[in-house]
């Protein structure tokens, strides 16, 4: 539920980086984080276990400029991937304005991929939204592995209805930013079509 | 969708303003602050170029939207209140109109009395002032700033 501020002139909206754990979300953020200016950027959140898995989400406010003189923030979140995290990631999905699925691209992930994919769908539809109505994109990460589906057998598993897709290498950077636009460009898309919601 | 579109207006908005403005002065508090339950900041006041209020927005919601599914497991309606105490700074949460998040943040020259009893009278005036604008929002007519912006308008955002 994005949040325009008519007093601050900003519009606020939340999107969700989705996927099975250890598929490479928290490293998009980083990656975003690390590259955006100090202006652009809050600080990055990390609420993990000592071993660097996210325990409840990663967080990231990010502002990308002004449409009609109001500001565009956003929020990144995360939600952790282990199986067991599952009512923590019910919780960060509340309130959200777009989703992230980053796909884990090597071959022994995909039960992984499809299992979270299904999470996702339910636990969306739990709060009463659908996946097909969000603004929705797909990350197939870690495409520099030796091990990694194609893109082919991706797109048909985890992407049935053809949402914008993006190969992507988040350790390095690759397709992240393109990933991040897509989302938003969505976001904004709904936005432009209904006032109330 | 099933939320409502989260707006608010100048005529709102000062009036919460008052409220946390108030806040700080009767509580003798360091910082208030108000955020929506999804962690998005409302109004603050105080010392507030000394926290991170954003920061401390994820966090409220995360830990309100946490407690809330403690809450749900044991069949309480909510946890409304929550209060930690720190060596130096205390902070104190409540849930108000179970829509947004009242902290107060405060230090030895107060008390948790003194803060229970004002956030109390706060969370009231607050209540009314989120119900008429909720009303407000869900008026016909009321609408959004982005109802006309185009294609170009977006792509330009992706351009600097
Ligand atoms: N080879 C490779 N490793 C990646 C890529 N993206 C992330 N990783 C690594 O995968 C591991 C898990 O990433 P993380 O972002 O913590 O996953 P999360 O559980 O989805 O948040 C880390 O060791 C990352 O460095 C990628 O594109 N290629
Ligand atoms: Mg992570």
């Amino acid at each position: 539920m994005s949040f325009i501020n008519y007093m601050a002139r900003e519009i606020n909206c939340k999107l969700v980086y989705y996927g099975p754990g250890l598929c490479g979300k928290t490293t998009n953020l980083q990656y975003i984080y690390e590259r955006t200016n100090p202006e652009a950027k809050g600080k990055m959140i990390s609420l993990a276990t000592e071993t660097e898995r996210t325990l409840f989400f990663d967080f990231l406010p990010l502002s990308l400029g002004e449409i009609r003189g109001f500001k565009t923030r956003f929020h990144l979140y995360t939600v952790p991937g282990q199986v067991f995290y599952d009512a923590s990631r019910k919780l960060i999905l509340k309130g959200v304005d777009g989703v992230i699925f980053v796909a884990d691209s090597q071959i022994e992930r995909t039960e992984a991929n499809l299992e979270s994919v299904e999470n996702l769908r339910t636990n969306l539809a739990e709060q009463g939204y659908s996946l097909d109505k969000l603004p929705y994109v797909v990350q197939y990460n870690k495409r520099d592995l030796p091990n990694v589906a194609s893109m082919e057998e991706l797109r048909q598993m985890l992407n049935p209805t053809a949402v914008p897709e993006f190969e992507a290498v988040a350790r390095t950077g690759v397709g992240v930013f393109d990933t991040l636009k897509a989302v938003a460009k969505l976001v904004l898309t709904e936005l432009r079509k209904g006032g109330s919601g | 969708m099933v939320n409502p579109q989260m707006v608010m207006y100048e005529e709102e908005f000062n009036q919460i303003q008052a409220v946390v403005d108030r806040l700080v002065k009767d509580a003798n508090a360091k910082v208030v602050f108000i955020v929506d339950k999804n962690g998005q900041l409302i109004a603050a006041s105080g010392d507030i170029d000394h926290v991170d209020t954003t920061s401390l927005a994820s966090l409220t919601a995360g830990n309100i939207a946490a407690t809330g599914g403690m809450a749900k497991l044991l069949k309480e309606n909510e946890f409304a209140t929550q209060f930690h105490e720190g060596e130096k700074a205390n902070i104190h949460i409540q849930l108000v109109g179970n829509r947004v998040i009242l902290v107060v943040i405060f230090d030895s020259r107060s008390s948790l009395g003194l803060v229970r009893l004002r956030v109390k009278k706060a969370s009231e005036e607050l209540n009314h002032i989120f119900e008429s604008l909720l009303k407000k929002v869900a008026e016909p007519g009321a609408d959004s700033p982005f109802a006309e912006i185009t294609d170009e308008d977006i792509d330009n955002l992706f351009n600097d």
